[in-house]
């Protein structure tokens, strides 16, 4: 662990936001990998299928930043980009139904596919999945008296991703299951109809990136934001130290058996600046954030892990400078 | 071609250049730009997107002595080790939470 004192700071003050005294900005030092290479820690504080949280730290904010644009914008996934409509009677357009279906995130590995050329009329087994979405609703022979439900008037009335099939061109059955690559959630609701409406689609995705389009993005949300930090300087007691506990996010702030208020957790504090209002206290406090510990929250769309994401984003960072050097190097 | 050089600079020697990278944006030329600016002999390293709808990306370095393009390889140099480094850990970091 760094001293406390080698952190930079911003302070976050009642009317302004000042960096600490004695910080120039971590801009004026001269670069040296082997020192970022000491400086620099990764640490993953949760991570599950769908989401993870880890801190970058002792990092500049431009990779911060860079890794985080990386994974919005520039990581491949697959999505629904063609919709060939033979029968839509239903109350919602074409080009809507179109438009929702391309939202659909899909479990596909984008890794095992490749960029479909974009002159390319037909798909290969390579660059493709097909889907097709054929169902149509009609009224319940066998529905019970008196009963004005529409689950129990017509059959088919919502259609859901679950009805989407895939249907595997060339030697692609042999290469995936069924259940890895359709809809991720087989719950989304596509459309509502009444007896006489019909669906027949069909469906084609393929691989794309953020930049194209929204639905290609693999991550619902990736952000990240600065560590906060809270230091009392005078002790705090009794009905201030409760007034003190208020103005911060819950379990932030603790208060011991002697009722005196100590910082328990500053991590997930909202950094809502409540303190400032109440004259008593707010000379008690000093509110910071550390300028080079990012705290990261990925979550998935549900086609990749978030760490999966992460690694790709980064590989992509490289891998763009990797070719640059090759372009430049015959100049 | 991805990179291509801007005119104007031909008479000034070759520690100044504009370079045009296509299909770039913001993502490459400020982490490229942080490293860049950072180094001993650089005198201005900057880089713009000079119009949103257009996929380009001008990256302007000034020296006192190396030549420009010299400094932007070695920036590249830079920035892909620092990303091999990131992934090293990531990946050793993220086996360790694992195993727990």
């Amino acid at each position: 662990m760094p001293k406390l004192e080698d952190k930079p700071r911003v302070i976050l003050e009642e009317f302004r936001v000042k960096n600490a005294p004695d910080d120039y900005g971590m801009a004026d030092e001269k670069w040296n990998f082997k020192k970022f290479v000491k400086k620099f820690r990764i640490v993953i504080v949760r991570m599950d299928n769908s989401e993870m949280e880890f801190d970058l730290i002792g990092i500049q904010p431009a990779f911060a930043n860079a890794f985080r644009r990386l994974m919005l914008s520039e990581v491949p996934s697959m999505a629904i980009e063609k919709v060939m409509i033979k029968n839509n009677t239903s109350i919602i357009q074409d080009e809507v139904l179109a438009h929702r279906l391309g939202l659909i995130p899909l479990k596909a590995d984008p890794k095992l596919f490749e960029y479909r050329a974009e002159d390319s009329t037909d798909g290969t087994e390579f660059d493709t999945l097909e889907f097709t979405l054929k169902i149509k609703c009609s009224a319940n022979k066998s529905q019970p008296k008196d009963s004005f439900r529409a689950e129990d008037l017509y059959e088919n009335h919502s259609v859901y991703s679950s009805s989407i099939k895939w249907h595997p061109i060339g030697n692609q059955a042999s290469v995936h299951k069924e259940t890895e690559v359709g809809p991720v959630h087989s719950d989304i609701l596509i459309s509502k109809m009444r007896p006489g409406h019909e669906l027949d689609l069909h469906l084609v995705a393929v691989k794309g990136i953020g930049k194209d389009h929204a639905k290609f993005s693999p991550v619902a949300t990736a952000s990240y934001r600065l560590l906060p930090e809270i230091t009392l300087t005078r002790e705090v007691t009794g009905g201030e130290a409760t007034l003190l506990q208020s103005c911060f996010s819950p379990c932030v702030i603790g208060i011991d058996s002697d009722g005196r208020a100590f910082v328990r957790d500053a991590r997930y504090d909202s950094c809502s600046r409540n303190v400032y209002r109440y004259d008593s206290i707010k000379d008690a406090v000093v509110l910071s954030r550390i300028r080079n510990h990012f705290i990261f929250n990925v979550e998935s769309v549900g086609a990749m892990l978030p760490s999966v994401i992460f690694v790709e984003a980064v590989k992509i960072l490289r891998d763009k400078c990797k070719s640059l050097l090759d372009d430049l190097n015959n100049f | 071609m991805k990179i291509s050089e801007l005119p104007g600079d031909e008479d000034s020697g070759a520690t100044c250049r504009t370079y045009v990278f296509q299909n770039e944006s913001h993502t490459l030329g400020n982490a490229l730009k942080c490293i860049i600016n950072r180094y001993e002999d650089v005198q201005f390293c900057g880089y713009t997107v000079p119009h949103p709808a257009e996929a380009k990306m001008h990256f302007r370095i000034q020296t006192y002595e190396t030549p420009a393009l010299e400094v932007l390889k070695r920036g590249l140099k830079d920035l892909q080790k620092v990303c091999d480094h990131t992934i090293d850990l990531f990946e050793k970091e993220v086996k360790e939470f694992n195993k727990i």
